[in-house]
């Protein structure tokens, strides 16, 4: 019987049973996935969730503590420079010189990275253009706000043309217009140069602008997919109460529909098959009980919610949590 | 094309480190005034008010001119420390990983560092010639050019020394310690403002391993030439000098690579 024999595009990034440990922490925890060419990868997950050691570990900076990893074909711990010669990387944090020019820091760039004179005059040019940092090349980072850096050091980063290129929360404290005028950049060099696009973010409504998103927490993949089959994962409708007395409604309404509750801070969610033919339901069942319901479909907020029984956005836990994990971590000891 | 690579890799940390330096303001005021200072006030103060015994009787040496070589290994040692020590800093505020993560050899970006360090401890050996007359020595070409090659391989060793403890720190914390347990350590024990003699035993053996001893003593003899004053006040002739600081500059050297090399 003949084989199928159309050809996949060949996976960019190639991450099998990946896995980091710092002492006791495992901050990777036996991460497999696979990047195809010309494709745009989410991580996606709350502070601590290992995000960013997976940028380390796949960009050489760090070795992993077992599981293996290639890009572009290369293997990160085999072929350090074959690796860093394929890849782009804009840092969670800051990476310019600061008094040093625009300029001069793509000149760097430009340097490290053997680009020849006469390529890099022409593409910093476009790039500087392109991010709107033109007028301000010759000016000092010093005197950049942090939109405008962030701007440049994406510029910086496809200067090479790299095959893959990793965001590591591109748009991080930036305020919303600036965060939009950012993505417009990426996707704009992204169809310019063809890179495949590895990116993370715990801003939900950006992880939807890639095509596929593997959502992390603590160091682990809990799903992978389109945005539209992870929000697919949610069932139907999604409503969220606010009540004066959020504990006992919670149990009531599981009790009362079968229906699996979640708790955030503010508020309560379950999932219906039809949201506003429920809420009628609902404000009959327990008059007095409830402040305000709301019926929205599902947004990987809610997918998050599910997977992890926690909303991506708690980045501070309550007193109390932190006492119930500080009892835990001493019976542990003990 | 690998050397190509490692070649452009070099120039890009050397024209950063040199292009930094040029824009840096402060840095050329405290380069001319620190040294001037000192001479003015110390060398003139010590001079003024106590006879300088070191010269063979009969000979006149002031001792301002024994001093200005000394400022001079002064000079270089804070320049090189403290730019390589800067690598701490590059780490804490991102700068280092946009390098670590380019395809260039590491061992390549610790060589351009130490490069880009020999640079402007020429430029400023150069300026702190000028000061020659006031220690009143005549400034010649033989002796200019001496001085400046003596400083450049002083640099080297110093600002390699640094990038070896640099790429062992993490934090501006440990900055502060290697500037108090060594730097002045070094330079106190280098002979740069009085002569060593009658040390303790085991403060003898640290002057003898201080790389800054052997720089301050080429300095000199590069400083007062073929004078009477040399052979009264220089240590060892020129050739030991630079044969102790090209030994040192070799092993400091590969030790910054390597180290640089391994870190994460
Ligand atoms: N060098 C290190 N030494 C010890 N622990 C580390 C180190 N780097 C990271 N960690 C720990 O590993 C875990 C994952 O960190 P990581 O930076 O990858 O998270 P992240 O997903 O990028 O989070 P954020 O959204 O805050 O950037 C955290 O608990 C962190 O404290
Ligand atoms: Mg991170």
């Amino acid at each position: 019987m003949p084989e199928d024999r159309t050809i996949a595009p060949p996976a960019m990034i190639e991450v099998d049973a990946l896995t980091k440990r710092f002492g006791e922490l495992t901050a990777v925890d036996e991460v497999s996935f696979t990047v195809d060419a010309g494709e745009i990868f989410g991580f996606l997950g709350p502070n601590g969730a290992g995000k960013t050691t997976t940028i380390k570990i796949l960009a050489t900076l760090m070795a992993p503590t077992s599981g293996r990893a290639s890009i572009a074909g290369f293997d990160v711990k085999r072929k350090p420079l074959r690796v860093r010669e394929s890849i782009g990387l804009v840092f969670q944090d800051n990476s310019l010189d600061d008094r040093l020019t625009a300029f001069e820091n793509l000149y760097i760039h430009a340097l490290l990275y053997d680009l020849p004179r006469a390529v890099f005059a022409k593409r910093a040019e476009e790039l500087l253009r392109l991010v709107d940092l033109y007028d301000r090349r010759n000016g000092l980072i010093r005197t950049f706000s942090g939109g405008m850096r962030r701007r440049l050091e994406i510029a910086r980063g496809l200067l090479h043309h790299p095959k893959v290129f990793f965001l590591d929360e591109p748009t991080l404290g930036l305020d919303p217009q600036t965060r939009n005028a950012i993505w417009q950049h990426v996707r704009a060099l992204r169809t310019e140069t063809g890179a495949t696009v590895f990116m993370t973010t715990h801003y939900l409504d950006e992880a939807e602008n890639c095509n596929r998103i593997a959502i992390i927490d603590h160091g682990r993949i809990v799903a992978l997919g389109t945005p539209d089959e992870l929000k697919r994962r949610v069932g139907g409708d999604v409503l969220v109460v606010v009540s004066p007395h959020q504990a006992s409604l919670a149990v009531a309404v599981a009790e009362r529909y079968g229906v699996e509750v979640q708790q955030t801070k503010e508020d309560l969610r379950f999932e219906v098959e039809h949201g506003p033919s429920f809420v009628p339901r609902l404000t009959g069942d327990f008059p007095g009980d409830i402040a305000s319901v709301s019926v929205h479909r599902p947004t990987l907020d809610d997918v998050f919610l599910k997977l992890t029984g926690h909303a991506i956005r708690e980045e501070t836990t309550s007193p109390m949590d932190q006492v119930r994990a500080n009892v835990r971590a001493m019976r542990r000891r003990s | 094309m690998i050397g190509r690579r490692v070649a452009k890799g070099i120039y890009a940390i050397w024209y950063r480190e040199t292009k930094r330096f040029l824009r840096d303001r402060s840095r050329w005021l405290g380069l001319i005034l620190q040294p001037l200072l000192y001479l003015m006030l110390v060398g003139y103060g010590i001079s003024a008010s106590m006879s300088f015994r070191q010269a063979p009787t009969g000979m006149h040496v002031n001792y301002v001119t024994f001093m200005y070589p000394g400022i001079i290994g002064m000079s270089v040692l804070f320049m090189s420390i403290f730019s390589a020590v800067g690598m701490i800093w590059d780490r804490e505020f991102g700068f280092l990983k946009e390098v670590l993560v380019a395809p260039v050899p590491r061992w390549a970006v610790a060589v351009g560092k130490a490069l880009g360090i020999t640079t402007i401890v020429v430029v400023q050996t150069a300026m702190l010639l000028l000061m020659a007359p006031l220690a009143h020595l005549p400034l010649g070409l033989a002796m200019a050019a001496q001085t400046l090659a003596v400083g450049a391989l002083t640099g080297f060793v110093l600002g390699c020394l640094g990038i070896v403890i640099a790429s062992r720190m993490s934090t501006m914390e440990s900055f502060q310690l290697v500037m108090n347990v060594l730097t002045m350590p070094m330079f106190f024990l280098s002979g740069a403002l009085y002569p060593l003699r009658g040390l303790p035993h085991w403060l003898s053996v640290l002057a003898h391993i201080d790389p800054l001893t052997y720089g301050v003593d080429a300095l000199r003899n590069a400083v007062y030439g073929q004078g009477e004053a040399a052979r009264a006040l220089v240590q060892y002739p020129l050739s030991v000098d630079v044969a102790v600081l090209a030994v040192m500059a070799v092993v400091f050297a590969l030790l910054g690579a390597m180290l640089f090399e391994r870190q994460e």
